[in-house]
């Protein structure tokens, strides 16, 4: 694909200027990082702050009476009692259970929710929903409207405060209209690293002015996506496309902790969200196979695809998302894995290229999350 | 110090004084690759022309490095097994892959010159 065929962020000509490097992500000409290199980025997030450009994510407003409730009917999670001001992780399932996409949906108060969905799915995304709720709430996709910047690390609540002292006492996951230089913009203290930090959409064409002033702190780096993955990893995030997608179920993918209490098999408003039968009874008899950390133990990366064998050489699962984790300092991965090999510290063995690398199953966050509970 | 020479898949060789040949990735190679964080070498045996002798890891991904020309390996860096970053603090340096023996002691000359390669990477640029 040439780079004119590719769309670009309002934020794409900062990029050049900040001499990244430019990648095509999901049909849009994005960095990947930039002269600092991503493991100076991706060390620097975790040590000070970063901004992200994510504007190539959809976001999405439904609004109306019924939208919470309506909403419902598409994720396995509570949004009739998300809490105005509060965000929240969801997915999309498909009648088989399988996961279609993942999303945060945020309460915005007069009836009024808040999606950011994956930049590869959400004109899927939106035509779902259309489809599903079209009647029942007002849909507005803002694409080309909003950009959406995240600014992350430990730093970044003392940076971002300096334009709005009020998110000094947002916590992990609250969500809030707030004026940045004199613009309307939403800001939601979460992201996508594992860090404390905040995800913020702002009108595209208020962005780069925002970004720059940002950018202008002496905390701040601007970060690519190299990096973003590599944190996103060491933090025990998925990656839609990579380590869920609709062949998975929240319960292979290991996100039993995502369906709320409520809308799970014994909840007030059990099931009503597609492939729920099946997804409920995965739950009670168990599955397979389920997503799980692995830590290689010799420094060779083991990366997506890599055929995952026990001691016979018998193929026991697929490695899902792998690389190298600067903060960790070495490689790791995550893998879908036959049950019988799951528990904690079992030994398995990578194929690459054509050697066996010996992993070990990790407990995940592979580092520490350090989310601002309060 | 010898002459460079260079392959089309930015390789630098450099003839030694007993007729061996090392070989690294160039500065060119190392800084499109991004931070490298695993060399895996090749072994002490011989190799025929474009096999995959070895391949560098840069966090964002693996990449094969390729035998210049038949040979047999002599030795590799033992260096890059613990500093990796070596490929890209000093590529044409403390950062050498390997060392071989070239089964035609003429065929290294015949490889690209600093000139070729020089106009490889600008037609690469404008490409």
């Amino acid at each position: 694909m040439s780079t004119e065929t590719l769309l670009k962020t309002p934020l794409h000509a900062l990029h050049l200027e900040l001499g990244a490097r430019m990648v095509p992500f999901a049909g849009y000409d994005m960095p990947v990082q930039y002269p600092l290199g991503v493991m100076k980025e991706h060390l620097h997030t975790r040590d000070q702050a970063g901004l992200f450009d994510v504007s190539h994510m959809g976001q999405i407003r439904l609004t109306g009476a019924n939208a919470a409730k309506a909403l419902e009917t598409l994720v396995p999670v509570d949004i009739i009692d998300l809490p105005v001001g509060m965000q929240r992780y969801a997915m999309f399932t498909n009648e088989q259970g399988g996961i279609l996409d993942d999303l945060m949906v945020a309460n915005l108060g007069n009836d009024e929710l808040f999606l950011v969905v994956n930049a590869a799915c959400k004109d899927q995304d939106l035509a779902h929903l259309r489809q599903h709720i079209g009647e029942l709430c007002q849909i507005e996709p803002l694409f080309e409207e909003r950009a959406l910047l995240a600014l992350q690390g430990p730093a970044a609540v003392k940076v971002l405060a300096r334009l709005a002292p009020e998110v000094i006492k947002m916590t992990f996951m609250q969500f809030a209209p707030l004026r940045l230089l004199g613009v309307e913009c939403y800001v939601s203290r979460s992201g996508y690293t594992g860090e404390d930090g905040f995800e913020i959409s702002v009108p595209a064409a208020s962005a780069e002015s925002l970004a720059r002033s940002l950018l202008a702190e002496t905390e701040v780096e601007a970060i690519g996506l190299g990096a973003r993955d590599s944190l996103r990893l060491e933090a025990g995030l998925c990656l839609y496309g990579h380590d869920m997608n609709t062949e998975t179920t929240p319960i292979e993918a290991s996100l039993l902790w995502a369906i709320s209490k409520v809308r799970r098999a014994d909840g007030a408003r059990a099931g009503g969200f597609p492939g729920a039968d099946r997804i409920f009874t995965q739950q009670q008899t168990g599955v397979s196979r389920k997503r799980v950390g692995l830590l290689p133990q010799e420094r060779t990366p083991v990366r997506e695809g890599a055929e995952i064998v026990d001691e016979h050489d018998t193929v026991i699962g697929t490695v899902c998302s792998g690389g190298f984790g600067p903060s960790l300092g070495g490689p790791l991965a995550m893998g879908y894995l036959d049950m019988a090999f799951t528990a904690l510290d079992s030994e398995v063995s990578a194929l690459v290229r054509g050697k066996k690398v010996p992993l070990r199953v990790s407990k995940m966050p592979f580092v520490p999350q350090r989310y601002y509970r309060g | 110090m010898s002459e460079l020479r260079f392959t089309e898949d930015h390789e630098w060789l450099r003839a030694e004084a007993d007729g061996s040949v090392t070989v690294g990735i160039t500065a060119f190679a190392q800084n499109a690759l991004g931070d490298v964080v695993f060399v895996q070498l090749p072994e002490l045996q011989a190799y025929d022309k474009g096999a995959e002798a070895s391949t560098v890891e840069s966090v964002k991904a693996a990449s094969g490095v390729y035998m210049p020309l038949d040979g047999d390996v002599l030795e590799v860096n033992p260096a890059l097994e613990d500093s990796p970053e070596l490929v890209n603090e000093d590529p044409m340096g403390a950062g050498w892959f390997f060392r071989f023996k070239p089964a035609d002691a003429d065929a290294v000359a015949k490889l690209l010159d600093q000139d070729a390669y020089d106009r490889l990477i600008k037609a690469n640029a404008e490409a």
